[in-house]
């Protein structure tokens, strides 16, 4: 088990390790740089020559990359391409919004959608289940630039109850993002709630015809304790995996949210970037966003292992 | 013999509502009562409504069913109007269920002890220390060792006999009044089904339950029931004390069924009961059987029989029921068709190991020596053109993956597999020519997982006909055409689907599909274990007569030692993928034998309530063979002692081309055998007289 816990850190550390070199790989071959992206028009002749000097860019890109990569182990992810600002702490602050955003997200979303899946699975072809898998249906085909906007229209336009849009600074404390928050919220969770929820109920029903839950019921257990104990630690082993690709999603920014809301989160600071060609951020924020996306998965692969006892022997047999 | 039934079925009709709106039966009409101590056995085809009898008497129906009318009484109580609180103190306590696959109805979360634990909380008035003590009682009493351990195990970590036996356990933990079992010995190895049955046996005398044995095995039900009633398309066809069943049935589907079943004293060719019964709701209005029936007149398809007490007090459903014993009962098939001593050579093994474990990288590179684990081991077999081998042996013997060898999905990690006069045979099946992938050709267990489930059987069948002849339009359509035909099925199923085939019918498409590419070697994996006794006749059939006219060489790896006798020429013996036992098939079911062979043949069942089963060693699964000396040392009966931990057993080899691969010599096996077998015979004979 901790072998394969090790091996699997390790096979991590390697995709993150080649994404991050394709990224580079990436960048460095787009036209322009740092420098053309900074001195904009005056980037000719004598200037752009000393603005590459002054930044090392004349060197060889093997050696860049692994200064950026060594600086990257290290936390130091460079400077931002108006010279000012340290990408750390501009990442910082945004990565602090979408960890909120999303862990209120994932706080409303997840049990929601746990809860809803099991009604709509036990009760399946039931008006419980009908309306929940409609809603469902819509909440998932409607995109979420159009439920954003009519819940803005709705919800602060018509009865003026919230905020439509975050005007808080990127740097402000939590607190200060209450009520402002709770719009993109609810338009995240539901998207969310609907995609675990559709497989939270399938996976139940599947459970629940499985011979095991025959036998318990022929064997005297009591509906609920049935439920409880012998079908939903089943059923839910797969959602597992569900909930951690949807964290991965969150925290590596929702894009659309982020810029429908004004929302100072990592997803509006990559548009920012790329749109102002700060390729160093543009770097910085990939690196972050792929790195996040592996260990969620990884925590996700050992944390199912953990609770599936065949997956379990299976490993440590080995 | 006059108590109260304890479980009361009365003219109970179950059924439900098809796509056409009507309501199509599953059940008609039955009565069933079974009193307390008795054990009855419920048998039939699949699909005959036996399970659903079962679970009804329980007060359960299967998704999508309803009772059209009739009742199911226990101990008085109406099943079907109790309230969901009642049922729940009956199910599992009073009345327990052994299901069918226990495999898949213990929950995978759960650890046995828990499981058990929960049925005590339920069922019984213990104190809630004493319930981990009484948990590992009810183990000991299912005889499975170490119940210690087993406490803390989850169930994907025990084999399938003990899965099964902790089903039971668990049956027991209410102190149930009667069990229902659903088939609880299929699947298993004929050893561990002997012994799981000698265990039922013996706790219905403890205890004194009745028992309802449900099961399309009639040896099983033999050993088990008292009385036996047949089902066939819903309805109960014959129902009498277990004696008469099985030696003299007074209804022409019952005594179809026995023709049906191989045995292990008789060398034919079991007969096939053709034809298969009516789905539901599409049984006319006379005898649901009479499509299948020899001895049917005008007067049965006109009217529906009525269940009347017949010859010798039993209870057919048969207007000729004084007639039917003219029907035979007992294998009319054909003789085998054997192999010509002097034909040319098809197929050898040399030496052939094999390994499931992959070398790793860095040792090739380094040209180390291979020192993966062997699955199976020294095998060493030469077959001529047109002779059939049998590979027996238990789950894990190895026989399945021998097939995959040959057929190149799994090369053998030592010894070479050489095809026909010595050409020589790419050890990978990626490398291998399509001709040589046309010459040998792969029936599978399972035909639903084998097939394409999108793809019609015309699609199916003229795969290989286009990809190893180039066949194309017309000439591809006659030729399947007359596949269909040669498997007796005729060209109309050429449109459809796999879904729409019995599991009969799939398998001989599935057959035709390897007798497309016209084979030289065919190599057949349990392809009957799925079928029922009377379908899996009627391939068996097929299969010899192809083998007559093509001359094709077959190698049939099943668990049956029955099956494979009605169809081998020559039958090699496997334990732990090691051969223990090799020779012509008459000499290798005959004495003397390796003490495993020994094992094997003793504890198989017949349809015979007088017969015994001869359990001389425990049904233990092993995971790997001992690292020397013998295989089957650790569950031999006739162990000598230290030479068998230490020394690989020699080959006794015979003239006749019989070996045996033994520390005891034949003589001594021999004369050991004969004296038991001799032993055994007189206090039977003095128990009759």
């Amino acid at each position: 088990m901790l072998r394969m816990f090790i091996r699997r850190l390790f096979l991590g550390l390697i995709t993150v390790a080649l994404v991050s070199l394709i990224i580079f790989a990436g960048v460095e071959f787009l036209p322009g740089d740092a420098c053309t992206a900074f001195l904009e028009r005056e980037a000719q002749g004598k200037i752009l020559e000393n603005c590459r000097e002054e930044l090392g860019l004349n060197r060889p890109a093997a050696e860049r990359y692994l200064e950026w990569a060594a600086n990257a182990l290290q936390g130091n992810l460079g400077m931002s391409a108006n010279g000012e600002d340290s990408i750390g702490s501009l990442v910082g602050a945004r990565l602090g919004n979408s960890l909120l955003l999303a862990a209120c997200a994932l706080l409303t979303g997840v049990p929601l959608a746990i809860v809803l899946g099991v009604i709509a699975g036990l009760w399946r072809d039931r008006p419980a289940d009908l309306i929940v898998s409609t809603a469902a249906i819509f909440a998932m085909t409607i995109p979420e630039f159009v439920s954003a906007t009519v819940l803005i229209l709705l919800f602060s336009v018509w009865l003026g109850w919230l905020p439509g849009i975050v005007l808080t600074s990127a740097d402000a404390p939590v607190a200060e993002f209450f009520p402002e928050i709770i719009l993109p919220v609810i338009v995240l969770s539901m998207v969310m709630t609907a995609h675990i929820l559709r497989m939270v109920r399938s996976s139940v029903i599947e459970v629940m015809n499985g011979d095991y839950i025959q036998m318990a019921t022929l064997k005297g257990v009591p509906y609920w304790q049935m439920v409880f104990r012998h079908a939903l630690p089943n059923a839910l082993l797969p959602a597992i995996n569900v909930v951690a690709l949807t964290i991965a999603w969150l925290l590596g920014g929702v894009v659309v949210i982020e810029v429908v809301f004004n929302y100072p989160g990592l997803g509006r600071m990559m548009i920012d970037a790329i749109s102002d060609r700060d390729l160093p951020v543009v770097q910085a924020l990939a690196l972050i966003v792929a790195t996040v996306y592996v260990f969620v998965n990884l925590t996700a692969d050992m944390l199912t292992m953990i609770a599936n006892p065949r997956l379990r022997t299976l490993y440590t047999r080995k | 013999m006059t108590a109260a039934p304890i479980i009361d079925i009365q003219d109970i009709s179950i059924g439900f509502t098809g796509l056409s709106g009507s309501t199509l039966p599953v059940l008609r009409n039955i009565d069933l009562s079974v009193r307390p101590g008795e054990s009855v056995g419920l048998v039939g085809e699949s699909g005959s409504g036996k399970s659903t009898l079962a679970l009804a008497a329980m007060g359960y129906l299967k998704r999508g069913l309803r009772v059209l009318n009739g009742s199911s009484h226990f101990n008085g109580d109406d099943m079907f109007s109790q309230s969901r609180k009642s049922l729940e103190h009956i199910r599992g306590g009073k009345l327990g269920l052994v299901p069918q696959n226990s495999g898949q109805s213990l929950t995978p979360t759960l650890r046995i002890g828990a499981q058990l634990t929960e049925a005590l909380r339920l069922h019984s008035k213990l104190d809630q220390a004493q319930y981990r003590a009484r948990v590992l009682e009810l183990l000991g009493q299912v005889r499975l060792p170490d119940p210690e351990a087993i406490y803390a195990r989850f169930p994907h970590e025990l084999s399938g006999g003990q899965q099964q036996r902790v089903a039971i356990a668990m049956a027991l933990a209410g102190e149930p009044d009667a069990l229902l079992l659903d088939e609880p010995t299929t699947g298993l190895d004929v050893t561990t089904q002997a012994h799981i049955l000698e265990l039922l046996r013996d706790l219905a005398a403890e205890t004194g339950m009745a028992m309802v044995y449900v099961s399309h095995d009639l040896g099983a039900i033999a050993r088990v029931c008292d009385r036996v009633v047949v089902m066939y398309a819903g309805e109960v066809v014959l129902e009498s004390t277990a004696k008469q069943v099985l030696t003299a049935p007074t209804h022409p589907y019952a005594r179809g069924l026995l023709a049906s079943i191989p045995k292990l004293s008789d060398p034919h060719l079991p007969t096939a009961l053709d034809g298969r019964p009516p789905a539901p709701g599409k049984a006319g209005a006379g005898c649901a059987f009479v499509d299948r029936c020899g001895i049917a007149s005008g007067l049965c398809r006109s009217s529906r029989p009525p269940l009347a007490a017949g010859p010798g007090g039993a209870m057919s459903r048969c207007h000729h029921a004084e007639q039917a014993n003219q029907l035979p009962m007992t294998s009319t098939g054909a003789d085998p068709e054997r192999s010509d001593p002097n034909a040319p050579a098809a197929l050898a093994l040399d030496k052939v190991s094999i390994s499931y474990a992959k070398q790793g990288l860095i040792e090739k590179l380094l040209g180390k020596e291979d020192t993966r684990p062997v699955t199976v081991d020294g095998i060493s077999v030469a077959m001529k053109r047109g002779e059939t081998l049998g590979l027996v042996g238990e789950s894990g013997s190895g026989k399945s993956t021998i097939l995959k060898s040959i057929a190149g999905l799994l090369p053998p990690a030592g010894g070479e597999i050489t095809f026909g006069d010595g050409g020589h045979l790419p050890q990978e099946v990626e490398r291998r020519s399509n001709d040589h992938l046309r010459r040998i050709q792969l029936i599978f267990q399972n035909p639903d997982d084998s097939m394409n489930p999108r793809h019609t059987i015309a699609e199916i069948l003229e795969q290989p006909l286009k990809l190893y002849f180039g066949l194309k339009g017309q000439a591809l359509h006659d030729r399947s055409a007359e596949l269909l035909e040669r498997v007796r099925l005729g060209a109309h199923y050429m449109t459809r689907l796999p879904s729409q085939l019995s599991g009969g019918e799939k398998q001989r498409v599935a057959v035709a599909r390897a007798f497309a590419a016209e084979p030289e070697l065919v190599l057949c994996d349990e392809v009957t274990s799925a079928l029922d006794v009377s379908v899996q006749a009627a391939v068996l059939d097929l299969l010899n007569e192809l083998k007559q006219e093509q001359g094709t060489t077959y190698v049939f790896v099943s668990h049956d030692l029955a099956v494979v006798r009605a169809l081998s020429d020559r039958v090699a013996v496997l334990y732990q993928g090691r051969l223990c036992e090799i020779g012509p098939s008459e000499d290798v079911y005959a004495l003397p034998s390796h003490p495993y062979t020994e094992v094997l043949l003793g504890a198989v069942l017949e349809p015979d309530p007088d017969y015994a089963p001869k359990l001389t060693a425990d049904d233990v699964i092993e995971l790997a063979p001992p690292a020397q000396g013998c295989p089957f040392q650790r569950r031999c009966p006739r162990k000598l002692g230290a030479i068998c931990d230490t020394d690989s057993p020699p080959w006794q080899q015979q003239p006749n081309g019989h070996a045996v691969r033994c520390h005891i010599s034949l003589e001594e096996l021999n004369r050991l055998q004969v004296d038991e077998a001799r032993s055994d015979e007189t206090p039977k004979e003095t128990l009759s007289a």
